[in-house]
């Protein structure tokens, strides 16, 4: 049974200070059900995360007392992958027909602060200052970039490109493009990435109405089929954050598991996709993660940006409304935020950031603590 | 005079002249771990031992951190008095990379593959008067 995408939506991320992260998440959620042309009441199931901003159950106070099943879903900043193959895999079970996938929040400025015993840890690691998230990916990002021959060039034009991007985008949250000189220029904050190589915590919301695609032209004259919903944890070896120690052989990322079972799913190849969505909290984790989801090897990265080949009018558009580095991060909202722009994408409503010669298939990627990464394919 | 209690119970030997890091060794797949914990996170047997992981290493990855940060960080720094500091993967002999605080915080005193030695530094002080010691590597003076 396939699974198709019927409607979306996303209450625009940045800062709302009017209102509370799930109020911004039930902004999405009744953007996504306009979309659709449903009401709540329709709605047979829901799956929902969020990270500071309350459990997404409690939504039904604001969209309705139903009686619907609705189940909350933790996963670190994989919180949307999570909730999305949840939701995936209720349809596909042939037990609901047609459901929400919701993800928000509302984070305070700066940067997290996760505390050790949430993540099976003791409290020295986090009072001796060793458990930052920015921290680690400069850590791997520094070694990346020592292993493969990268330089401070690569991980400059990644900025350079989210930020024009969101210039293009009206629902980002960071809309001014960044030159070159001023990204490469910006304060050093955790070596080698600076202020600009940065994503933010910040708030918004992102849904998803989804449904069992036999019935999605009942439903929509223009659905999405999601080919593919794969999630994966670390393997033993595998460099991830929140990490006291690191075994001497690197594994594979659970990027590359995830990646690979999610095509061996949809029967495609890195080389099918049109668009793609990768996590870039940071640029140089784009970069890793470029690589790691088969996009290409490792190394090749740093010519591809200086060929452009990840813009909009590249080969392999990447992170086309400006990613995590323009729109920031509100955790659980944030994987959401990528299958709606893929989505966008496809239906070819892009606008100024739309991806040339009608793409028809999308990629999203998304990652989170401690070592967790959620891949999607979807499909005109 | 002042005590100098680890931040952590086995994170290294203390007290001691010549500390070494604690881990943890499986006996069935040899995997070394730190800090030390009953079970193999490689193969999930529960047989290991506490071993000593060295107090020498070779650099593997570095930052700086150059802003403090937010709780649950506690020292006895302020906004004002917070100094950068370098933090690392260390490769030790006992065959596993520890994070760990480096005591170099600028970029040209770091650099992969340099050797590391291991310093147990006082990191702050609690309001009985005891110091709380932690671990940190700083780069191995050339001699």
């Amino acid at each position: 049974m396939d699974v198709a995408i019927i409607g979306i939506g996303l209450h625009r991320f940045g800062r709302s200070p009017d209102m509370t992260g799930m109020q911004q998440g039930a902004s999405a959620v009744r953007a996504a059900l306009t979309d659709a042309g449903l009401s709540w009441q329709d709605m047979q199931f829901a799956y929902g995360g969020s990270q500071d901003a309350g459990n997404a159950d409690a939504l039904v106070n604001e969209l309705g007392l139903t009686g619907l099943q609705f189940t909350n879903i933790w996963n670190g900043c994989a919180t949307g992958g999570s909730s999305l193959h949840a939701a995936y895999s209720a349809i596909k079970s042939g037990e609901y027909d047609v459901g929400v996938v919701v993800g928000f929040d509302k984070h305070p400025r700066g940067a997290f602060n996760p505390q050790p015993k949430e993540w099976g840890l003791d409290d020295w690691y986090g009072e001796t200052g060793l458990m930052l998230t920015t921290q680690f990916f400069a850590l791997k990002t520094q070694r990346y970039m020592h292993d493969h021959g990268i330089t401070e060039d690569a991980l400059i034009r990644v900025s350079e490109k989210a930020f024009n991007n969101g210039s293009l985008t009206p629902t980002a949250w960071r809309q001014q493009a960044f030159s070159y000189e001023e990204i490469a220029n910006s304060a050093m904050v955790s070596h080698p990435l600076r202020k600009y190589m940065f994503c933010s915590p910040a708030e918004g919301g992102a849904a998803l109405i989804i449904c069992n695609a036999d019935k999605a032209h009942q439903y929509s004259t223009n659905p999405l089929f999601l080919k593919a919903a794969a999630v994966r944890t670390r393997h033993y070896g595998s460099f991830e954050v929140f990490a006291p120690s690191q075994a001497m052989t690197v594994a594979d990322a659970p990027t590359v598991t995830a990646s690979n079972a999610a095509f061996e799913v949809a029967g495609i190849g890195p080389e099918d996709i049109d668009v793609i969505q990768l996590q870039d909290t940071d640029s140089g984790t784009e970069i890793m993660h470029m690589a790691e989801n088969g996009f290409c090897d490792h190394g090749e990265q740093e010519k591809l940006l200086r060929e452009g080949a990840t813009g909009i009018n590249g080969r392999m558009p990447i992170n086309t409304d400006g990613g995590c580095l323009a729109n920031g991060e509100p955790v659980g909202a944030s994987g959401l935020r990528q299958v709606y722009e893929v989505c966008v994408q496809l239906r070819g409503e892009g606008g100024a950031r739309q991806v040339p010669n009608q793409p028809k298939v999308g990629y999203t990627h998304v990652y989170g603590a401690p070592g967790i990464s959620g891949v999607n394919i979807i499909t005109k | 005079m002042s005590q100098h209690v680890p931040m952590h119970e086995g994170l290294f030997t203390w007290p001691s002249s010549k500390p070494q890091l604690l881990g943890s060794r499986c006996n069935q797949c040899s995997e070394a771990t730190f800090p030390a914990q009953p079970d193999c996170r490689n193969c999930g047997s529960r047989d290991t031992d506490i071993v000593e992981l060295g107090d020498r290493g070779t650099l593997w990855t570095w930052t700086i951190q150059t802003f403090m940060p937010k709780q649950p960080y506690h020292s006895d720094e302020t906004a004002e008095t917070f100094r950068p500091y370098g933090v690392g993967y260390v490769e030790m002999p006992g065959g596993v990379r520890v994070e760990a605080r480096l005591q170099a915080n600028s970029p040209e005193d770091l650099q992969i593959g340099m050797p590391m030695q291991l310093d147990i530094i006082p990191f702050r002080t609690e309001e009985n008067g005891e110091q709380k010691m932690t671990f940190s590597f700083s780069p191995v003076m050339e001699t």
